[in-house]
């Protein structure tokens, strides 16, 4: 008798492993789902079909002007004849440098930051927070130091919109945060004044905000204060922003537990020693999605500054396109504004839902 | 000795450590502080305004506006007055956001839906819609297709045209126009007749239900009384309907309905982009129901319909409505954009050429503002007592 010894296993059946069996279960899986998955490649191939075509293997990409678009697609030469003038605006050519030196400076400093293992981060945030918008302010604005001066309004492309939406988050956080503290606070005056404030400024339209601050913030001032165009856009922006700012701030702090102010109270802090010391840290950490998506969204938003006359990206590009030399191009234009637009936002989502897991495991 | 009065100190705390009597007092300086500013500012705006000759007050809306308006719901022409702009305005606003937000439900749901399906090439390409519009600014998308699609249409002698009776150029979109005859009204009777007869019978089979757990057939007939009602007595009446097609004259087509392109392409903007955001919400409130409730249902015995009807929908929608409504909002405020392309909304009428017009600025950015906060409070508020409701039906 000899022993009983089984069979090899066999094989899967063919059609149930691999690409063909993923297929299988993935994409045809019935009939529905067979006709919906043909459906869905003839839509992908009709796409993908014209834009590469079109965008790619019939464009033209160099040239000075719109002769040189001769072979019937699309004519980047529009975007890569104009792209200085599209990222920053009208600052004059011989002084780009220093637009360089800022968005190089804060690169680094956000890569160091974003970086999980880089050293001295408590000092590169408070560098980026505190000395380098004046680094940026003298760079950009010029009339000090030696170096000549550049007015605002000549500002304008992409370099605009990094600037008007990156003030707007960073001014708005520290009033977030006191509008979010007396928003829980036990005084019923304060707590009443920034109810309303917030839920006034998150019930109206941007627009209406630019609007106001444009027409209605020169009446509000007295004789002989005058701000530029676009300082008034940066005030409307930031005090929108903040009522925003203060919602993700509140939702911050309450997912603090009580044990937390309780302790911190047991132990005799005062209220600011509180809240400095032990809930704002932990609130603000796990606030950062939230900024991160805020930020985002302002991102977005800074493009309406074209109503009031202020020359961003999206505007720059629109009013090249009214230019009588560069007629008929704008599906070039807005595919290249769109792209900007979209691989920043995209990226900072991502990031965002980088972050969000990797608080979750910390507080689990 | 010397430690009496200090201890009798420490039991009697002073009156700048009392936190209640701190509170006052910050309180007070806090209402000094905002009364101080708001009288710099209004001192300001006066002086300002009486120096550029501006009388403050409401009294030009009684004005003549004499400028034209592109679209209007109500009878508008260059005589009316300011106040009437005003009002051509927030119709046009709310003809804009009520549109755009039904189209963007439906859309968001199938998107939303195909999200969240089991075939992997339809759930990828509902991500990549979903991640491209939602992080593109509005504005860009509403340009692009009122200057790069809608205004490159072909002129109206060269239509895209459906049937004859349907077309598109670039002066807007020509639909035939339904005009009702003597007796419609029977029609609209009917409907509101088919209407209540189905909520009564509905009543009726929940109660049913309740008494003996047989439910009465309720889909049919109600589709029987909503639909095939007013139909029979349409048809009784003899078809008191017609339409009146659009024809093209010399310049342009006369008849019908015309959309123009401004409220085409902001329509098409402003639902593509909530849209995205919206099958977001679908999906996260959908995503919400734990697996379990499925197959609990399923183990007692529920169809594929009830299961949805009575189980998963009902759990998601408590998910799903807050957020949504959140997004109703946005889309109400972003159709103020409208003013980019010239679409005749409340804040390009009103916040723009009237504005321009009269110079009344704080007067009008005012009454701009309170529709758009009037609107966003009552619509929390509803939520809250919505959200309010629901809390008490869970357990």
């Amino acid at each position: 008798m000899s022993a009983f010894k089984p069979l090899p296993d066999l094989p899967p059946p063919a059609n149930t492993v691999g690409p063909i069996g993923w297929a299988r279960s993935n994409l045809f899986n019935g009939p529905v789902n067979s006709v919906l998955t043909l459906f869905a490649l003839y839509l992908m191939y009709l796409a993908l079909d014209w834009f590469i075509t079109w965008g790619l293997i019939n464009a033209d990409w160099f040239g000075e002007s719109r002769e040189a678009c001769t072979s019937g697609g699309a004519c980047w030469v529009f975007v890569t004849a104009r792209i200085t003038q599209f990222t920053y605006g009208f600052y004059p050519e011989d002084l780009i440098w220093r637009v360089d030196i800022v968005f190089a400076l804060f690169a680094a400093c956000l890569i160091w930051l974003m970086v999980d293992r880089s050293p001295a981060k408590g000092w590169v945030a408070a560098f980026t927070l505190f000395l380098f918008p004046f680094i940026a302010y003298f760079l950009l604005r010029g009339d000090a130091f030696g170096l000549e001066s550049v007015d605002t309004h000549k500002w304008g492309g992409l370099m605009l919109t990094l600037i008007i939406a990156v003030v707007g988050i960073v001014a708005s956080l520290p009033i977030g945060i006191l509008l979010a503290l007396g928003r829980r606070s036990d005084m019923p005056f304060i707590r009443s004044v920034c109810i309303v404030y917030i839920e006034f400024w998150r019930g109206v339209p941007l627009i209406t905000v630019l609007f106001m601050a444009s027409v209605m913030l020169p009446l509000f001032m007295s004789e002989g204060v005058e701000f530029d165009k676009l300082a008034r856009a940066m005030i409307g922006v930031v005090m929108f922003q903040s009522a925003y700012m203060a919602e993700v701030v509140r939702g911050g702090l309450q997912a603090i537990p009580k044990g937390q102010y309780e302790a911190a109270q047991a132990l005799g802090l005062s209220y600011w020693k509180m809240m400095g010391l032990i809930i704002l840290p932990q609130a603000l950490k796990l606030m950062i999605p939230g900024i991160v998506n805020t930020f985002i969204a302002l991102f977005k938003d800074t493009s309406l500054v074209l109503i009031i006359g202020l020359f961003d990206l999206l505007a720059i590009v629109q009013s090249a396109l009214n230019d009588p030399k560069w007629l008929g191009y704008s599906v070039e234009g807005y595919l290249f504004v769109g792209f900007v637009f979209w691989a920043f936002c995209f990226g900072m989502s991502r990031y965002s839902m980088r972050l969000e897991r990797k608080l979750n495991t910390g507080h689990r | 000795m010397a430690d009496s009065p200090s201890a009798e100190q420490s039991t009697k705390t002073k009156a700048w450590n009392d936190p209640a009597i701190r509170a006052i007092v910050f309180q007070v300086l806090a209402a000094l502080g905002v009364v101080l500013f708001f009288y710099y500012i209004i001192n300001n705006a006066l002086t300002n305004m009486e120096a550029r000759g501006i009388t403050t007050g409401f009294g030009f809306l009684d004005n003549p506006a004499g400028f034209g308006i592109i679209q209007s719901l109500v009878e508008y022409d260059e005589t009316y007055s300011y106040g009437r702009t005003f009002v051509v305005g927030l119709l046009n606003t709310i003809l804009v956001s009520v549109l755009g937000i039904i189209i963007a439900s439906i859309m968001g749901l199938v998107i939303g839906i195909a999200r969240l399906s089991s075939n992997w090439l339809v759930a990828k390409l509902a991500t990549a819609f979903i991640e491209i519009f939602r992080n593109i600014p509005l504005l860009l998308q509403i340009f692009f297709w009122y200057f790069a699609v809608l205004r490159t249409l072909p002129a109206a002698r060269d239509s895209v045209t459906l049937g004859e009776s349907f077309f598109l150029n670039n002066r807007g979109f020509y639909v035939p126009k339904p005009v009702t005859e003597d007796g419609f009204g029977w029609v609209w009777l009917a409907l509101l007749a088919g209407i209540i007869g189905s909520i009564v019978l509905a009543r009726v089979s929940r109660l049913r239900q309740t008494e003996t757990g047989i439910p009465l057939p309720v889909f049919l007939p109600s589709l029987g009384m909503i639909l095939g009602l007013p139909l029979i007595i349409f048809l009784l009446l003899g078809a008191p309907l017609s339409f009146d097609y659009p024809v093209l004259q010399r310049f342009n087509f006369q008849g019908g309905v015309a959309i123009i392109p401004e409220l085409m392409a902001l329509l098409l903007a402003l639902s593509i982009y909530t849209a995205a955001f919206i099958a977001e919400v679908v999906r996260s409130g959908i995503e919400a129901v734990p697996k379990g409730q499925t197959e609990a249902s399923s183990a007692l015995g529920l169809s594929n319909g009830q299961r949805l009807r009575l189980i998963i929908v009902p759990q998601a929608l408590r998910v799903i409505i807050p957020p949504l409504t959140n997004q109703y909002l946005n889309l109400t405020k972003n159709s103020s954009l409208a003013t980019a392309i010239g679409y005749p909304d409340l804040v390009s009428v009103f916040a723009g050429t009237t504005l321009n017009q009269t110079g009344q600025a704080v007067e009008i950015i005012f009454m701009t503002m309170a529709v758009y906060l009037t609107l966003s409070l009552l619509t929390s508020a509803l939520m809250n007592w919505y959200n309010n409701r629901i809390a008490l039906v869970e357990r």
